[in-house]
């Protein structure tokens, strides 16, 4: 220990600190300043960036003794005088604030080249300072635009939206960015409870074993370590699952995946924990690995879980409509291509952190002050086992707790903290059990943050899937047949693969009526990381496959690709492939007529040259469904309360998860709306079990949706009652949808899109960038033009890195992609320009006539790209993501196909159609 | 205050801002190898953090030693103090005039960040196949100084290498202190080239650097190319330096140059970066590139 002397934000501090500590672990430990945010430790996300000497550092890897005697600032420092700096108001006019987790380290980078260039800030510097500064909400478009309005003093004054009578359709900004733009905003980790413990957990590190012995005796002897617990320590059902029940709390038998838990500790500290978990040792009997999910379907594979009668075959999907032989007998040309996509990680740039909180916590006791009005946070007491989580599906997160606990679901609360980004990723357990079984076993809190590196390793990630799809159709391009065959890789544990892949099989035939579909899914158990939810839903993979599909058949018929998509689009008065006849909203031709005319414009060409680089343009169409649907009810129950006085306040609780996506801002906008209220007088309160309702998982798109129609109808009741004093309750249930086979309405309502991408291949060394997306989508009514903005940029860029960037490397289990550094997703020098036109056909049930947003704009993004770049190169690309090293040299050779992306070791296996090898 | 994390086991006792060469020397040995130098940390740290090197007590930051913060223009050379970072290079007018292909292989270095904090001292002394900026110094002729108990002492930058990450400066014992290279004159120039992906690790595909000397009759008086990876250390192409020296400056001389080169290397597949057929291809398409780009440098200098 030493004394550590810097100027911190204008002021002097000294600060005694061990000499090993980096400066990011000072500045939110001894310092308490918990604004700079940590993504990685491996200076590779840039959110921890804080400022020594005026200079942008990743503060995780700068030793605090480096700024002795520096002038250090933090984002705490930016509105210390009570004021907003020009970039934190700009940030919120502009929505650049989502998640906000990179906000702080986002707004520092930005301040050092605002202080440097000034007003003649360009665009391009901007792109060149930000670039390891990274954002996986906004697409970076909404902060370039906060940092240019910044740079040049510009202001925008919207405090009239936000007293406007009628907010639904203002673009207002999200009422969670104030807090997150100064740096007070609290994600889980911030939170610091007295006598709070650390927890580690012992992770499998091998992808299929039978554990023989677990030995914990030394662990549980190291000072500092409170309790040790393991499979034999879980008092209720060891066993977790959103869908099926499959998932170890903690690995008794065998592990299945090298990220299984087996054992978890707690300690006074987090380095004691973690060297406990290295004193706990399991001896292991090594199985044979499934590492693929067509592996997975030879007879005779190995058994991920054992006693099963369909093996490994978690769930056959199936789609049937008409006779698809008929239909290619009756096609003129038929296309039968294979395409492979990659697992993909949400990369939400908070990794997991939960805290429990034992029943009957009195923070007096270890020294911590107590509020007595205080109904949560540190100086609240605990009545109840409480997990403090930022979760997409609280609710769920209580009942899987409370059966591991052996209690009543009633027994557990759920506060959901703010979340850093989920995008799917965040809905299956991961630590929340383990810190509730740790607090009761130690009486006291118990806080589990993951490292990124074990993010990584432990979260489900996006399904890998291999698709054969056969497509007929007439000389005029009418199709005839579609048939499809997927097999989807759903890894150790079901989680959601049962909703996402069915989802990618119901959409399989794009948003076109063909009288005749036949799809075939097969999702298989692997010894891979296991795959769940992540925004699209599985359509994201299939949407790939018909859309190059279609272009292909566009080209063989010699048919402009637009006119083909318009000819078969799914429109009023049509039929999806499930048998469901559309009766209104359904904007799909008004997309793909906005983006075509759009994209013409004066000297349209589809392709062209200049120098080494060559340009073109793809299109590409999607669709997505509101809601759960397939027959499950889709309920959301939301609580106002209205004290009606000189002004009326409101207050409206649900248990939904916001993310970024301002779910508080929509709720907020429709009891203003209903109320007849400025919108600032309505808080929302989201997230706590015990006092919040449930609203539902926040998936599937479906929050503004569901949610949104239970705050709306709770206040139009509350709004019929002039009382002083009102409230609430109304249990809204979505229309009813039928299960998929039975036909009818599998969905309540679908949303649309066209996209067009520029894309521009050096033809010397085949990469490729996106410099210009033009989007249209349908999504009924936009509630929040602002918020809407940012979820379709968000959405391209994501989908964007699915493309070009990002793949999930497992090799036989073992994940090569166990470092941030290994995992790149886009920078802001990947973002292109995105033109975004809103379509609003609006659906009669929706919220003022709104369908979901939010996973949409990632869907079409991937084949408007690669049709991009087949018209550019001749090359069509048939596994994602694109391999410029692969593509230069198809091009070089005169081959029109590739068939291995970026980290693809093995052609692409052959599929029969209709099922099997 | 909570309970706080304590100093992980791979982590150091002490770390040292010495404010003189001495010191540093001192203190290292002082340590006997329980102490090791770092410079911006870049590298070391997130490797250190990953458990990567084996523990030690102390670390010595060489980035605080009074006057080597500063790029200084002598009579022959220009130096580089060993705390000088990626970012002062890339923004010096000296090196951007008169060591282009330094100043241009510090700018693709990691992301803003990161060349704010890491140094050339330490990219030369972690001595990767393929570290940019010292790919570039190597194209420069670049020398570098390396203090110890015996004092200090000058050697040419090619001589230091040992093997991939592998220096014969002894991190423990030993401070590069300077780096040093003869300014491009009058008929001279430089250029560098990297080639990446955007996936996976940042490890270039294949990072290179040309200075070339020009006469009055577009004759090449002098040539260096430096390259990597392309074998377990930063690579002097003499061969293909041969095939310029003396003959014209012309894009047919540029290609038999490329052609040369990847005659005399072994270009390897590397999994997830590169096949050896993309990075041979990257060889004949940048190399005459910067070639030209540098003689084009040397021509303004003529003219």
């Amino acid at each position: 220990m030493s004394a550590l002397r810097m100027t911190l934000n204008g002021r002097p501090v000294e600060v005694e600190v061990h000499e090993a500590r980096y400066l990011s672990e000072v500045l939110r430990g001894e310092l308490g300043l918990k604004g700079t945010k940590i993504g990685c430790n491996e200076a590779e996300c840039g959110i921890c960036t804080v400022l020594v000497n005026g200079t942008p550092v990743s503060s995780c890897v700068f030793p605090a003794y480096k700024a002795q005697g520096a002038n250090v600032e933090t984002i705490e420092g930016l509105s210390a005088d009570g004021g907003l700096h020009p970039l934190q108001q700009a940030f919120l006019d502009q929505g650049a604030v989502q998640c906000g987790i990179c906000t702080p380290g986002m707004i520092m980078t930005a301040k050092a080249l605002i202080d440097d260039k000034g007003a003649a800030l360009t665009e391009d510097e901007i792109r060149t300072a930000l670039k390891d500064t990274y954002c996986r909400c906004t697409g970076y478009g909404s902060i370039v635009r906060a940092i240019l309005q910044a740079a040049r003093g510009e202001s925008r004054d919207d405090s009239g939206r936000a007293s406007a009578s009628s907010p639904v359709g203002q673009p207002l900004p999200n009422p969670n960015a104030r807090a997150k733009i100064d740096g007070t905003a609290r994600f889980t980790d911030d939170y610091e409870f007295p006598g709070m413990l650390y927890a580690r957990t012992k992770r499998a590190g091998v992808p299929h074993a039978r554990i023989l012995a677990i030995d914990t005796a030394a662990a549980r002897e190291l000072p500092g370590v409170q309790a040790v617990l393991t499979h034999e320590d879980v008092p209720g059902h060891n066993r977790h699952g959103l869908v099926i029940d499959d998932w170890p709390v903690l690995c008794d038998d065998k592990v299945r995946y090298a990220g299984d838990a087996v054992a978890i500790v707690a300690a006074d500290s987090e380095e004691i924990a973690a060297a406990a978990i290295d004193l706990v040792k399991v001896e292991y009997e090594d199985l044979p690995v499934v590492g693929d999910a067509l592996r997975a379907a030879e007879p005779g594979a190995p058994l991920v879980h054992d006693g099963r009668s369909d093996g490994n075959l978690l769930k056959h999907i199936k789609v049937d409509k008409g006779d698809v032989e008929a239909g290619f007998a009756d096609a003129d040309v038929v296309i039968d291509r294979s395409y492979r996509t990659q697992s993909a990680e949400h990369l939400f740039l908070e990794p997991e952190c939960s805290i429990g909180i034992p029943a009957g916590f009195d923070p007096g006791e270890f020294g911590g002050q107590v509020d007595d009005d205080a109904v949560r946070g540190e100086t609240a007491r605990h009545a109840k086992t409480t997990i403090y989580v930022g979760s997409q599906i609280p609710y769920q997160d209580r009942d899987q707790a409370a059966a591991a606990l052996g209690v009543e679901p009633d027994a557990v609360r759920i506060v959901a903290t703010l979340t850093g980004g989920g995008f799917g990723g965040k809905e299956d357990i991961t630590g929340q059990i383990h810190v509730a079984l740790l607090a009761e076993k130690t009486g006291r809190p118990v806080k589990m943050l993951y490292s990124r590196q074990e993010s990584l390793l432990v979260h489900p990630k996006r399904h890998p899937t291999v698709i054969r799809t056969r497509v007929g159709a007439r000389n005029d391009g009418t199709l005839t047949a579609v048939q499809a065959t997927l097999y989807g890789d759903a890894g150790a544990y079901a989680s959601l693969s049962e909703k996402v892949l069915t989802r990618a099989t119901t959409h399989a035939a794009g948003p076109y009526e063909a009288p005749n579909v036949k799809i075939d899914c097969f999702a298989m158990y692997t010894n891979n990381v296991p795959s769940g939810a992540f925004r699209g839903f599985g359509v994201t993979q299939s949407c790939f496959a018909i859309e190059s599909t279609m272009d292909i058949l566009a080209a063989e018929l010699d048919i402009d690709p637009v006119e083909l998509r318009h000819r078969n689009a799914l429109d009023i008065g049509r039929t999806t492939s499930t048998g469901q006849a559309l009766r209104e909203s359904a904007g799909l031709r008004e997309c793909i007529d906005k983006v075509a005319s759009d994209m013409r414009g004066d000297d349209f060409r589809w392709t062209w040259d200049e120098g080494d680089r060559r340009f073109a343009w793809g299109v590409a169409v999607a669709y997505k469904n509101t809601g759960l649907g397939g027959g499950a009810p889709d309920r959301a129950t939301a609580e106002i309360e209205v004290w009606r006085g000189d002004e009326t306040h409101a207050e409206v609780r649900i248990s939904s998860a916001e993310m970024g996506q301002n779910l508080p801002g929509v709720l907020a906008a429709c009891a203003a709306e209903e109320l007849g209220v400025p919108v600032r007088n309505v808080r929302v309160l989201l997230g706590d079990t015990d006092v919040c309702p449930d609203g539902g998982p926040t998936t599937a798109s479906r929050q503004s949706f569901v949610s949104g129609n239970a705050v709306r109808m709770a206040a139009q009741k509350a709004a019929a009652d002039q009382a002083e004093h009102v409230l609430v309750r109304y249990d809204y249930e979505a229309p009813q949808t039928r299960p998929l086979g039975a036909g009818g309405d599998m969905h309540f309502a679908f949303s649309f899109g066209a996209q067009a991408a520029l894309v521009e291949v050096d033809m010397t060394t085949g990469e490729v960038h996106v410099r210009k997306v033009i989007a249209a989508h349908d999504i009924g009514r936009a509630l929040n033009p602002l918020t809407l903005r940012g979820q379709i940029e968000g959405g391209i860029v994501m989908a964007l890195g699915y493309t070009l960037t990002e793949h999930y490397i497992q090799e036989d289990g073992k994940p090569w992609t166990n470092l941030m550094a290994r995992y790149k997703m886009p920078s802001i020098e990947h973002a292109p320009e995105i033109v975004s036109h809103v379509v609003e056909h609006p659906v009669a049930a929706g919220p003022y006539g709104a369908k979901g947003a939010g996973e949409l704009p990632s869907i079409p993004t991937s084949a408007a790209i690669t049709n991009a770049i087949c018209r550019a190169t001749g090359v069509r690309v048939h596994s994602l993501p694109v391999d410029q090293d692969e593509l230069l040299r198809a091009c070089a050779a005169g081959v029109d196909t590739i068939e291995l992306g970026w980290g693809d070791l093995e052609p692409i296996p052959q599929v029969a159609l209709g099922g099997r090898t | 205050m909570t309970v706080m994390a304590q100093a992980s086991s791979n982590r150091w006792q002490h770390y040292y801002t010495p404010a003189t060469v001495e010191e540093a020397v001192e203190i290292l040995q002082r340590y006997d190898g329980e102490a090791r130098v770092v410079g911006g940390g870049t590298d070391l740290l997130v490797e250190t953090r990953r458990g990567l090197h084996k523990p030690v007590s102390a670390m010595v930051d060489v980035t605080h030693i009074d006057g080597l913060g500063e790029i200084a223009v002598e009579d022959d050379y220009i130096v580089i103090g060993c705390g000088v970072t990626h970012s002062q290079i890339v923004r010096n007018p000296h090196i951007i005039e008169q060591g282009s292909c330094l100043a241009e292989s510090c700018g693709v270095i990691g992301g803003p960040q990161v060349r704010n904090v890491g140094t050339l001292a330490g990219n030369v002394a972690h001595a990767l196949p393929a570290g940019d900026g010292t790919i570039g110094l190597l194209a420069l002729g670049g020398e570098i100084e390396v203090a110890g108990v015996d004092g200090a002492r000058w050697m040419p930058l090619q001589e230091s290498f040992k093997g991939p990450g592998k220096s014969f400066i002894d991190r423990y014992r030993q401070v590069l202190t300077r780096l040093r290279f003869r300014p491009t004159g009058p008929g001279e120039g430089s250029a560098h080239h990297r080639v990446m992906r955007p996936q996976g690790l940042c490890l270039p595909i294949i990072s290179m650097g040309v200075r070339v000397a020009l006469d009055a009759d577009n004759v090449i008086g002098d040539a260096r190319i430096s390259m990597g990876p392309v074998g377990p250390v930063p690579h002097l192409a003499e061969p293909a330096m041969d095939v310029l020296i003396g003959k014209p400056a012309t894009a047919g001389q540029y290609a038999k140059a490329a052609a040369v080169a990847l005659q005399n290397v072994e270009l390897r597949a590397s999994k997830y970066r590169a096949t050896r057929e993309y990075r041979e291809q990257m060889v004949r398409t940048f190399l005459p590139a910067i070639l030209e780009r540098a003689v084009e440098r040397a021509r303004q200098g003529l003219s």
